[in-house]
């Protein structure tokens, strides 16, 4: 889309869904099909497989879920685990709302618009709302991660449904996809300094306290080497400030 | 370890709320809060430690299905699947295509 001229609503809202069902819907369709496999193979019902996808849609906090649920941790431990895996969530809608509120619209618009914020939709909106002209952006937003929203509901049900009728090896290969799917996404992350210390002490510690404690073993590899990882980096920051 | 199926609902639904919570007081507190401070900074560090976490004992310590796999295989469509995301230029669907498959590949013959 081009920026200046205005295409008209039409146009961006084709658009909008071009871009749903089309890079960014392929990805995150995959990772959702991965997710319904996973729900499948840990005993966990359709109708909750489901309701997670629609009510959280935040794949991180949903894998995290499903596995320490089906590793049988308490309902206390699961549910601070996904509120620390989500807390990003937060400084992304933040960093996002300039572009989807204008002067006089009504707020409630925001408030519905924000639950529809997660890594797919505000990683490919913060890309393309600036060429979109503003009166259109919250519509396009709308169609883009609404589309997002359809796909991720489908693909969990797709992939609930595959697990039971594909070979064993491939249904092992689907419950395979989220971590492969995360791993990817980190690697490509790994130049910022603050996040790598954190992956990496994230990926040692995580093993380690689990075998310790299944129960709270996540949410205790999060704290360390999260504020482990954000010390390091902070003294890092010092020593390079005083060498100037 | 209790039986889990018990609070799936709770989990399914408290996990929903905690996580709109976050949505929520970004539009509720914007303009009062700095994404880019240190607050964030850390909150961001632990959700990546702790996602880390959780994918290297998927991968190392899985739970389900996937401890059937010998380590060894889950390793190597590990290494598969990030050779050919940088062979590709980061080509997520190629990642994860070549990743799958090898995993595929190599447990086909092991397991029926």
């Amino acid at each position: 889309m081009a920026a200046g001229a205005d295409p008209g609503r039409a146009a961006c809202v084709r658009a909008a869904l071009g871009e749903a069902f089309g890079i960014p819907g392929l990805v995150l369709g995959a990772s959702f099909l991965g997710f319904g496999s996973l729900v499948r193979e840990s005993g966990m019902s359709l109708w909750a497989g489901l309701a997670t996808s629609l009510t959280s849609w935040a794949l991180p906090g949903q894998v995290a879920m499903v596995e320490l649920w089906a590793a049988g941790s308490s309902l206390v431990a699961i549910v601070l685990a996904v509120c620390l895996t989500n807390a990003r969530l937060m400084p992304m809608t933040v960093v996002l709302l300039p572009w989807l509120g204008r002067p006089g619209a009504p707020r409630w618009r925001l408030y519905v618009a924000a639950q529809f914020v997660a890594v797919t939709s505000w990683a490919n909106s913060m890309q393309r709302l600036p060429d979109v002209p503003e009166p259109h952006r919250l519509a396009w937003f709308a169609v883009f991660a609404g589309g997002l929203f359809g796909v991720s509901v489908a693909a969990t049900a797709a992939g609930y449904a595959l697990a039971g009728l594909v070979p064993k090896a491939v249904t092992l290969a689907l419950v395979f996809l989220n971590p492969v799917y995360f791993m990817l996404i980190f690697v490509t992350d790994l130049r910022n300094r603050a996040k790598s210390l954190a992956l990496a002490a994230g990926a040692v510690l995580g093993p380690l306290f689990h075998l310790v404690h299944p129960d709270w073993g996540l949410l205790a590899t999060g704290l360390a080497a999260g504020t482990a990882a954000f010390l390091a980096d902070r003294a890092w920051r010092r020593r390079e400030a005083h060498r100037g | 370890m209790a039986e889990p199926h018990a609070w799936v609902w709770g989990a399914v639904l408290g996990g929903a709320a905690v996580t709109y919570l976050w949505r929520f007081l970004a539009v509720l507190l914007a303009g009062r809060i700095d994404p880019e401070g240190a607050l964030f900074d850390w909150v961001g560090c632990v959700a990546y430690a702790l996602l880390a976490g959780l994918v290297a004992r998927m991968i190392l310590l899985p739970i389900g299905p996937l401890a059937e796999v010998p380590l060894g295989a889950r390793l190597a469509a590990v290494v598969v699947a990030a050779s050919i995301f940088f062979l590709t230029r980061r080509n997520m669907l190629l990642g994860l295509g070549a990743g799958t498959g090898a995993l595929v590949l190599l447990t086909s013959g092991l397991i029926g």
